[in-house]
């Protein structure tokens, strides 16, 4: 069962049953899951969550779903330790979660597997939801499973590999012929005149809890405790939050030691409003208009971003900002040093560990965990100059002789 | 008659110009603020809007031609 009691507003506290509704009526906040933990502190031991699936479903009773969850078998992904790559950051204690090896290669697995088994529950026969690609593959992917219709809006300037990584599911595939902020503009019209459940819109609330999913398996998969940092990538801030938040319920629900760990969000130079507002000191995200070849997390008015920030700060974190050369280096030294060929996010996340690192912000003996949440294989575009291969006839001189030239 | 949720935020040059109140009175616009954070150098409303469809459209071609920021309160709904 659920322990899910209401929805509540982030900011005046103002609560609403559980229904599909994303904003405050009175202060057009964010609204989020209250649980009640009392009752779920009784009920959860180590011992029981350990004997569950290996699955993010594990932790079904610190989600807010009642019904049969929609599952493509989602979570429990690696948390591996980077000798490697620690060696040459100067981190002896580094770990990746590597969230590449979810089912549609991307951590979007985990919240809308959350927000697909709402919204059939809610009784809606077709889910919706705008993304540049990977939230799309996962909302189509979970839509098959669940035998539900889905909508898949996505801007014109996609990457054909996404685009395939969607479409293979057959899911409706909208191109909006438009700017970025056309698309947006679209789809909160669209959300507002059919009754879909749109998975970022009007079932934000239970999408977001997904995501606390992997910050459970992080303390558990370390033995049951929270690391002394972490670093994941920031769009429009959900996941960080609840990265934050998944540590939390466990410190409170007595899983755990009380949470000392340091957040930092990591965000691409050509969109980082969460990170400019932390530098200056500020409160309010002034959003940006993004401009880099790192996608996946380009978003200029992030949802969540206030509150990203705030974890940041409440944390003893920080937030760091990494151009789109250092993301492709970090991608190629990621996959050079722990065999994981991350999209350029969790290029994005290696730079600013290198930063982070090399300023002192994180301390070498600091146990750390990267977020890296997307793979690589369906955005090749940016590494195309890589593939440089040797070019041989086919005889052992030839062989020899090119071998010899490359060493 | 419709509704728009959005998020206004100011330049500085634009603090002292009474724009919202403008927007109400050119447009036909009824404008319902709920919440705010404007100080000397800048500032930011969230407000909602309600008026015909067209009217609203104008108004916030009319708010942005201005220099003012306008953008969803519900942040982007693209992502990654």
């Amino acid at each position: 069962m659920s322990y899910a009691r209401a929805l509540r507003c982030r900011k005046c506290g103002q609560e609403y049953p559980l229904q599909p509704l994303n904003r405050c009526d009175f202060c057009l906040s964010p609204l989020e899951v209250s649980y009640d933990y009392k009752a779920m502190a009784r009920w959860l031991s180590r011992e029981g969550l350990a004997a569950g699936p290996r699955s993010m479903w594990r932790y079904r009773d610190m989600l807010p779903v009642e019904g049969e969850e929609v599952d493509i078998g989602t979570g429990f992904t690696p948390l591996v330790k980077a000798d490697n790559l620690g060696r040459e950051l100067g981190l002896d204690r580094l770990y990746i979660k590597n969230d590449c090896l979810n089912p549609t290669y991307s951590f979007k697995d985990r919240p809308v597997s959350v927000a697909v088994s709402k919204a059939r529950e809610f009784g809606f026969d077709t889910v919706a939801c705008a993304s540049t690609g990977n939230l799309a593959a996962s909302v189509a992917a979970h839509a098959a499973k669940a035998n539900m219709r889905a909508y898949v809006f996505v801007p014109s300037d996609v990457e054909s590999g996404k685009l395939v990584g969607a479409a293979i599911y057959n899911p409706v595939l909208i191109k909006v012929d438009g700017s970025y902020d056309d698309v947006n503009r679209l789809c909160t019209e669209v959300a507002k005149r059919y009754n879909w459940g749109f998975i970022n819109i009007n079932l934000r609330p239970y999408y977001a809890e997904g995501s606390k999913t992997l910050g459970y398996e992080v303390a558990e998969q370390l033995g049951w405790r929270a690391p002394d940092c972490v670093v994941a990538p920031a769009a429009s801030g959900l996941l960080f939050t609840r990265i934050w938040k998944g540590l939390d319920e466990l410190a409170m629900l007595g899983l755990i030691e009380p949470v000392n760990t340091h957040m930092y969000i990591a965000q691409a130079a050509g969109s980082s409003p969460i990170v400019n507002a932390f530098n200056a000191g500020s409160l309010h995200i002034h959003p940006v208009t993004a401009d880099t070849i790192v996608k996946s997390i380009a978003i200029g008015n992030p949802a969540d971003g206030h509150y990203a920030l705030m974890v940041a700060r409440q944390s003893g974190g920080g937030a760091c900002a990494v151009d789109d050369e250092e993301a492709i280096a970090g991608v190629q030294l990621l996959a050079q040093t722990e065999g994981i060929f991350a999209e350029a996010a969790g290029g994005v996340v290696v730079g600013a560990l290198r930063r982070l690192a090399a300023s002192g912000a994180i301390k070498r003996s600091e146990l750390t965990v990267a977020a890296v949440t997307g793979a690589g294989p369906r955005t090749q575009e940016i590494l195309a100059d890589i593939v440089r291969p040797l070019t041989v006839q086919p005889t052992i001189e030839s062989v020899e002789e090119s071998i010899g030239t490359a060493v | 008659m419709a509704k728009r949720q959005v998020m206004f935020t100011f330049p500085q040059e634009l603090i002292r110009e009474p724009i919202i109140y403008s927007l109400g009175q050119q447009f036909k616009i009824v404008t319902n603020i709920r919440r705010a954070d404007v100080t000397e150098n800048r500032g930011w409303v969230m407000l909602e809007l309600e008026g015909e469809d067209g009217d609203i459209e104008q108004g916030i071609a009319w708010v942005t031609s201005k220099g003012v920021r306008v953008d969803p309160v519900a942040g982007d709904v693209v992502e990654g």
